[in-house]
């Protein structure tokens, strides 16, 4: 993307925002059915929205959360939780970057995130920002005249309902799990994209620019649809590190890609990992899945996911369509007190389909990370192939990494395959480099790449750049 | 240039040198023989910093530095350079990134800012082809998947861009065959200078054959047992290493 465009891109969501709407009121603690009636109609949504909310919020009633993953957290009071708080006023903002703390900026510059986008990033009041052009109008123009949808979840229900209707929760049903099922009733803000028939989308589409709401949406729900020949690439989250105060995170992501349709999905996560000791950390419970409905169509999650206290995700592909393509590319990095399960699911049901899977895990400090990954043959996947990459890195000797990799196959003309290591950061490496006169600290951003570099190249250019420093900042203070 | 006096290490508790002692002026070769097992690679690896290796007594200093105080990435900044016996693998970094980073910390220490890339990529160049390497090695991952000969011609290669003071050279001609040593001390030849010492540690004496030492020395036993000038490689060719270890036991 040239930097013209994400300049415009910067300026038009600033401006505009997604949440604009909303007044500022807040909800006590709590849920039940007067919360839910509540945020719908706060959303201005139709009669039928309220009712799938509702039956979603019945459905998880009679859930229990997952107890299977490999974490450890106490569990978490639904009734303490305020389900709608309405981004802060820009007078409640800081009105400068002198008003921000000083530690963050620093992180800013360390990542090398452009001043003007600093500002944005850290909550500054947006008027105070940016000058009242407004760009909006051209990027609106620029994807309508492809015929691309791209708005707030919110907005798609009033504006498309039947697109709704005919596609949401078709791929995450209602009561697939317990988050899912909570996300359903009371998500509150998130994305919707719908790319016709033979299009290409002009440009990367990314919630990157709309960051500046306090409130990101704790319940985020997010809609991709790729009808025939369609392609989009979609950019998710942010290098900055991301407070909030909501310390639950439910997401549900949901792509539908038609026949010969790709959808490229990437994912940088780095939300408040907690202090030392690990308090106060996010935890980041999300629900993504893609289904690849027709033939030869293609869906690719690429996910850099470095924050949080908790770490519950595992994007995954339903291969329905004849010779469709599955692919996950992720690296997951913890420190200090983290805690990360996450794989991904790639379940094969269409004659010819094929999956790839590369995942980097890095465990430094006191963290332990779990990859979980199920590759599913059905019996009518004939020829179905699928390759497994999964290896961890180690960096000090109190951190942990597991692997549990799941394959059911129901098909014998199926050849999957799994490779799997695990290593320690190599005190010889480290001499190596270091004896060419290289830092310690470099040696170890260094050797840290290297091993990741099979995904980050699947990032999107300006994404792969911050994502390298971003690792950097992370595994700071790592080694020594 | 290099004094190490009356140096004693051990490694797990056994103690390896036992009071080496050496001096290596600028301008000069030296070349540290010996029997397997009789503290060759200890000495070069202590010089470098390895850890692992504890210095029970004795002196190490680097024009008139402290070597023994200072962290492994300082001893290489002052102009130390060890090239590996087994140069170590280092996937997905590529071998021109690795070039580029050392490059740039031995400016940054110059107080110099990064070369620039169109002169960084003219000196790779040419550094390459002097060791008859080709230009895809530089977009291959550190070492891996090199062959022998191929991993110690990219120890030179390392050596020829950054141009250490004092050049260590760790059983460079182990696992070479023929034609790769010629290149490998081509490249070590090139290196001699009049304000650079080298300091070489072989076990055969054929390497001396390409790269002509000033000195020699016999390492028995975590000692030098015998020093002398060219003449005394030729002489543990013929002889082998038993009649030096008599006689110093004598």
């Amino acid at each position: 993307m040239a930097s013209q465009e994400m300049e415009q891109l910067v300026r038009r969501e600033y401006k505009e925002g997604f949440v604009t709407d909303i007044e500022s009121d807040t909800i006590p603690p709590g849920l039940d059915e007067g919360t839910i009636a509540f945020i719908s109609q706060r959303k201005g949504e139709p009669e039928w929205m309220l009712e799938w909310r509702l039956k979603a919020y019945h459905q998880w009633l009679k859930m229990t959360p997952p107890s299977w993953a490999h974490l450890d957290y106490p569990a978490i009071d639904y009734q303490a939780i305020s389900y709608f708080s309405a981004p802060k006023r820009p007078e409640d903002r800081p009105q400068s970057l002198d008003e921000v703390d000083p530690k963050l900026l620093e992180t800013y510059e360390k990542l090398g995130i452009p001043l003007h986008e600093r500002a944005a990033l850290a909550g500054v009041a947006v008027d105070a920002v940016f000058d009242s052009v407004s760009v909006t109008t051209t990027f609106k123009e620029k994807l309508g005249e492809a015929g691309v949808i791209f708005c707030s979840i919110s907005e798609a229900i009033r504006d498309y309902p039947e697109l709704i209707k005919q596609y949401l929760g078709t791929v995450v049903p209602v009561a697939d799990n317990y988050f899912a099922a909570l996300n359903s009733a009371v998500f509150t803000d998130g994305s919707f994209v719908f790319v016709p028939e033979g299009v290409t989308c002009p440009m990367e589409l990314s919630t990157y620019f709309r960051i500046n709401a306090a409130n990101t949406g704790q319940f985020e729900r997010t809609l991709i649809i790729c009808e025939n020949r369609a392609q989009v690439s979609y950019l998710e989250g942010c290098t900055a590190p991301q407070r909030d105060e909501n310390q639950l995170h439910a997401a549900v992501v949901e792509l539908v890609a038609l026949e010969d349709a790709y959808i490229k999905y990437s994912t940088v996560q780095n939300w408040y990992p907690g202090d030392e000791d690990g308090k106060g950390g996010i935890y980041n419970f999300v629900t993504k899945r893609g289904d690849c409905r027709g033939d030869r169509s293609r869906i690719s999650w690429t996910q850099v996911e470095t924050g949080s206290a908790i770490t519950w995700k595992y994007p995954s592909c339903v291969l329905r369509g004849k010779d469709s393509i599955g692919e996950f590319y992720s690296v997951a990095v913890t420190n200090g007190r983290q805690q990360a399960d996450t794989g991904t699911k790639m379940i094969h049901i269409g004659e010819g389909t094929r999956s790839y899977i590369v995942s980097k895990g890095i465990s430094a400090g006191r963290s332990n990370q779990s990859y979980r990954g199920l590759v599913k043959i059905g019996p009518r996947a004939k020829g179905a192939r699928n390759f497994t990459q999964c290896d961890s890195l180690l960096i000090g000797d109190q951190c942990g990494a597991h692997t549990f990799p799941y394959q059911e196959i129901g098909n014998s003309t199926a050849t999957v395959e799994h490779e799997a290591t695990t290593s320690k950061i190599g005190e010889d490496q480290l001499f190596y480099c270091q004896s060419r006169g290289i830092s310690e600290e470099d040696a170890v951003s260094m050797i840290v790449n290297g091993f990741c570099k099979d995904v980050f190249q699947e990032l999107p250019m300006e994404f792969a750049v911050e994502a390298e420093a971003l690792l950097n900042v992370t595994l700071e203070g790592a080694v020594g | 240039m290099l004094e190490v006096k009356d140096l004693h290490v051990t490694v797990e508790g056994k103690e390896i040198l036992k009071g080496l002692s050496l001096t290596v002026n600028a301008g000069e070769v030296h070349a540290i023989m010996g029997p397997n097992g009789a503290g060759k690679s200890t000495l070069s690896a202590v010089i470098a910093g390895k850890e692992g290796y504890e210095v029970t007594s004795g002196t190490i200093t680097f024009e008139g530095q402290d070597v023994l105080e200072m962290e492994i990435e300082e001893r290489a900044l002052a102009g130390m350079l060890l090239g590996f016996q087994y140069p170590v693998e280092i996937p997905g970094v590529k071998n021109i990134y690795l070039l580029k980073a050392a490059l740039n910390a031995q400016r940054a220490a110059n107080g110099q800012g990064d070369m620039p890339a169109p002169e960084f990529m003219k000196l790779i160049k040419s550094k390459i082809a002097e060791m008859k390497m080709d230009a895809s090695f530089l977009q291959r991952a550190v070492n891996e998947g090199f062959s022998g000969g191929e991993k110690k011609r990219n120890e030179i290669l390392q050596m020829l861009v950054l141009q250490p003071k004092l050049a260590m050279l760790d059983e460079i001609d182990s696992g070479l065959d023929i034609d790769a040593m010629r290149i490998v001390a081509d490249g070590v030849n090139s290196l001699r200078a009049a304000d650079r010492g080298i300091l070489l540690v072989t076990h055969y004496q054929r390497l001396l054959d390409y790269i002509i030492p000033d000195r020699v020395h016999v390492l028995v036993d975590g000692r030098i047992a015998k020093s002398g000038d060219k003449e005394l490689a030729k002489e543990l060719e013929s002889r082998g290493y038993d009649w030096v270890e008599e006689e110093s036991a004598a």
